[in-house]
């Protein structure tokens, strides 16, 4: 027990009591945890520390709702690193991060392709201008690219595809465009205002979900306990995200099929839980909610009525809509089979959230690592076993279901509004904390470090898109390209979660 | 067959009939009202995240606002959020509000170039380049396009193709690494074409002014027809914004 740490979600603990390893140890015992399929990697990242270089590794263990933290301490210079990937693809994306952003060298890793083409990369040389893409020479293949600009109001990012005809080889995405050097600004600016605004604009879409991950991290390092109507704001806004922006998705999914009514129906029915949010907290996308220690915006009686009529007249339109949706053969004939990630892929390479429990793959940190109201909800993830469109597909419409019935649950039981809160203290020096939320897409996991003072030294936000991408590249090989806008919407990654 | 009319018949009617006269619901925040009150101005000024308050006269940039509304909270006799969301104007120095300022926010005319309105009068295809956008604002300029504020309507509308286009809308905060896409995207649309910002990170940077990882030098180049502030950009502060710039002056 004594080569690794066990910590809790949102546990702050003492920085030096994570054991340091050296290497080989660190690169052996973290493969190996994770051989045992409920377990995985959160997060795992490297920062500079005097001239070497410290790496962090976070696993989650499902089972027991704890996370094994574990450190080392290596060298930047020539040597080459046997890599974590070469034993467990699921690492491919940090340890490319941490190849791209301090020039480690790996011995096997199997493609070190850029991330995001950080402003503070390792080589400046490489740009996203000149990035050179994966080819394959041949008579009969051709390319597409696709992007950086798409064609619908959306986030930027290059699709580059080899295709044998109508029907696509090989997609290679590159991201990076939206990088806005999140990390650092976390460190920058020193207000917990311009904190909490930072972490609500980590993904525009998920404000909730990384907004409350911001501030419970931020809560535990200042050793500061929420409030009961704190945390059931932080609960119910989290599910009223989930049933909104999935009702949302299921709107663009019907478009790109071109089921024009359900594109319309499902698109007016996301409005009025947006604007529930105005009516809130004065903000469609719930920005200005969630705040570290407060509230401006306490749930009142008066809300819990309106947010119940919301509901009862959205769930009767809907499950209308979602009854003709779900058995219309033109509308199954593009979802089913189209995009499919196979459970062995999905946990290969480490997927989270809605991707890994449509492909059988049970990941839910509501289930795993509760907190606020969630350990009295104790939430049963819903997962499908097909791994294709329509099971993404149906995720959806069954955490709609799911997430009102939830709400309706925590209606019944709305907290007094705690008059007199504690004051927020600052946060503990020398210290390391890590939390972790189920958004919609999946597990989000913050990690902060602060130094002797207790400022934050570091400062690593991980979206589930960071993960799941790839999975979207390997769903749509051998499918036709025309599918590929159904697929991309099926997953509805984020851009600017990724490049952060 | 049957089914779907059943479905048709219970959406009722979903549009907005008036989208510059209706009153959006809750506790919006939208034009910022700032009164004489003599209050603490630097500790009013410090608590902004993003240096959008100045003193003397005490002032909002609504280019610099991310409407989080903590000066309101912390200073209630000075400053309050109206639900006005006819916000958006076309001149910089325009989206300053400063003490004792109540009027509703319009566009100057005279900066309002005279081909806009009987070339786009009619008719207006806009691209819209996201340049770090938080993927907020692109949600809200695609809900102008729904069924409930339904810009098309009014012959506005976003197109796939910058060929297509008479201008183009820019959210984000304008990344170093889409600095490139965005001017050749600007390129590519045919003249005359406007260029509009929409929301607050691309009006000003917001949040990410100071960050290393931006590059706005596209901005020095060109003038902006039209600011849109809002973080997100409300539907109705856009649509709104964009039928201003278009009437016949
Ligand atoms: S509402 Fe605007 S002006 Fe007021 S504190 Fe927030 S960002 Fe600053």
């Amino acid at each position: 027990m004594d080569n690794y740490l066990v910590i809790n979600n949102n546990q702050t603990v003492l920085l030096k009591d994570i054991p340091v390893l050296n290497y080989e140890d660190f690169l052996s015992l973290n493969t190996s945890f994770i051989d045992e399929s409920t377990r995985h990697c959160v997060n795992y990242f490297a920062y500079k520390l005097h001239n070497k270089l410290k790496l962090i590794c976070c696993i989650a263990d499902d089972s027991n709702s704890t996370i094994l933290l574990s450190s080392s301490e290596i060298n930047v210079d020539e040597t080459e690193y046997p890599s974590f990937t070469a034993k467990h693809l699921s690492f491919h994306i940090f340890e490319r991060e941490i190849h791209e952003n301090f020039g480690i060298k790996y011995s096997d890793h199997p493609w070190l392709k850029p991330v995001r083409f950080a402003y503070d990369r390792h080589d400046k040389n490489s740009t996203i201008d000149n990035y050179s893409f994966y080819q394959i020479d041949s008579e009969e293949l051709h390319e597409v690219g696709v992007g950086p600009i798409h064609a619908g109001v959306i986030e930027p990012g290059h699709f580059r595809f080899i295709c044998n005809g109508e029907q696509i080889l090989h997609l290679e995405i590159q991201l990076g465009f939206q990088h806005r050097g999140i990390e650092q600004l976390f460190l920058n600016k020193t207000k917990l205002l311009q904190r909490t605004t930072l972490s609500e604009s980590i993904a525009g879409d998920t404000v909730v979900g990384h907004t409350s991950t911001f501030v419970k991290l931020w809560e535990s390092l200042c050793n500061y306990k929420a409030d009961e109507d704190i945390q059931f704001a932080r609960t119910l806004a989290l599910e009223l995200e989930r049933i909104a922006i999935h009702t949302g998705d299921l709107s663009a999914i019907s478009t790109d099929i071109a089921y024009q009514l359900g594109s319309s129906v499902f698109g007016r029915l996301r409005t009025p839980l947006i604007n529930f949010f105005q009516i809130w907290c004065g903000n469609r996308l719930a920005k200005g909610l969630i705040r570290a220690g407060h509230s401006h915006f306490y749930f009142t009686k008066e809300l819990a009525a309106q947010l119940e009529n919301t509901l009862n007249a959205y769930e009767k339109d809907y499950s209308e809509m979602w009854n003709v949706f779900k058995e219309l053969p033109s509308v199954l004939a593009r979802l089913e089979k189209t995009g499919v990630v196979n459970l062995e892929q999905a946990t290969a390479i480490g997927t989270v959230g809605m991707v890994a429990k449509a492909s059988g793959l049970n990941r839910d940190i509501r289930a795993s690592h509760p907190d606020n109201n969630y350990v009295d909800l104790k939430h049963e993830p819903i997962t499908k076993r097909h791994g294709d469109v329509y099971s993404r597909t149906q995720i959806r419409n069954n955490e709609i279901e799911q997430s009102i019935e939830y709400i309706r649950k925590m209606l019944q039981n709305i907290p007094e509004e705690t008059k007199e809160r504690a004051p927020l203290s600052l946060p503990a020096p020398n210290s390391f904390c890590l939390s972790l939320t189920e958004g919609w897409r999946g597990e989000i996991c913050h990690c902060a470090i602060t130094d002797e003072k207790g400022d934050l030294m570091v400062y690593k936000i991980k979206d589930p898109s960071v993960h799941n991408w790839l999975a979207l590249a390997l769903a749509v090989r051998n499918n036709e390209i025309s599918d590929f806008p159904v697929c991309n919407k099926s997953f509805n990654l984020s851009y600017c979660g990724h490049d952060i | 067959m049957i089914n779907n009319i059943k479905i048709l018949y219970h959406q009722g009617k979903q549009y907005i009939p008036d989208v510059t006269k209706v009153e959006v619901p809750g506790v919006f925040r939208g034009r910022p009202e700032i009164t004489n009150e003599i209050v603490d101005v630097n500790t009013l000024v410090e608590l902004c995240p993003t240096a959008a308050i100045a003193s003397n006269p005490v002032s909002i940039d609504l280019g610099k606002c991310t409407f989080c509304g903590e000066c309101a909270f912390k200073f209630p006799n000075k400053i309050a959020f109206t639900k006005d969301y006819k916000i958006s104007t076309n001149s910089r120095q325009g989206l300053i509000i400063k003490e004792g300022d109540v009027d509703p926010i319009t566009l100057n005319p005279d900066l309002i170039r005279k081909e806009i309105y009987s070339i786009f009068g009619g008719s207006l295809k806009l691209r819209q380049v996201s340049a770090g956008g938080d993927n907020s604002c692109e949600w809200e300029l695609n809900a102008c396009g729904n069924v409930n504020f339904d810009m098309g309507r009014f012959g506005i509308e976003f197109v796939a193709s910058p060929r297509h286009a008479d201008g183009i809308v820019i959210t984000g905060p304008i990344t170093e690494n889409m600095a490139e896409p965005l001017q050749i995207c600007y390129d590519a649309v045919p003249d005359p074409k406007l260029i509009i910002l929409a929301g607050t990170d691309a009006i000003s940077g917001g949040i990410f002014a100071d960050s290393p990882a931006l590059n706005r030098s596209f901005l020095n180049k060109y003038k902006i027809d039209l600011y849109v502030p809002g973080n997100p950009v409300h539907p109705l502060t856009f649509i709104n914004g964009v039928l201003e710039l278009l009437k016949r002056t």
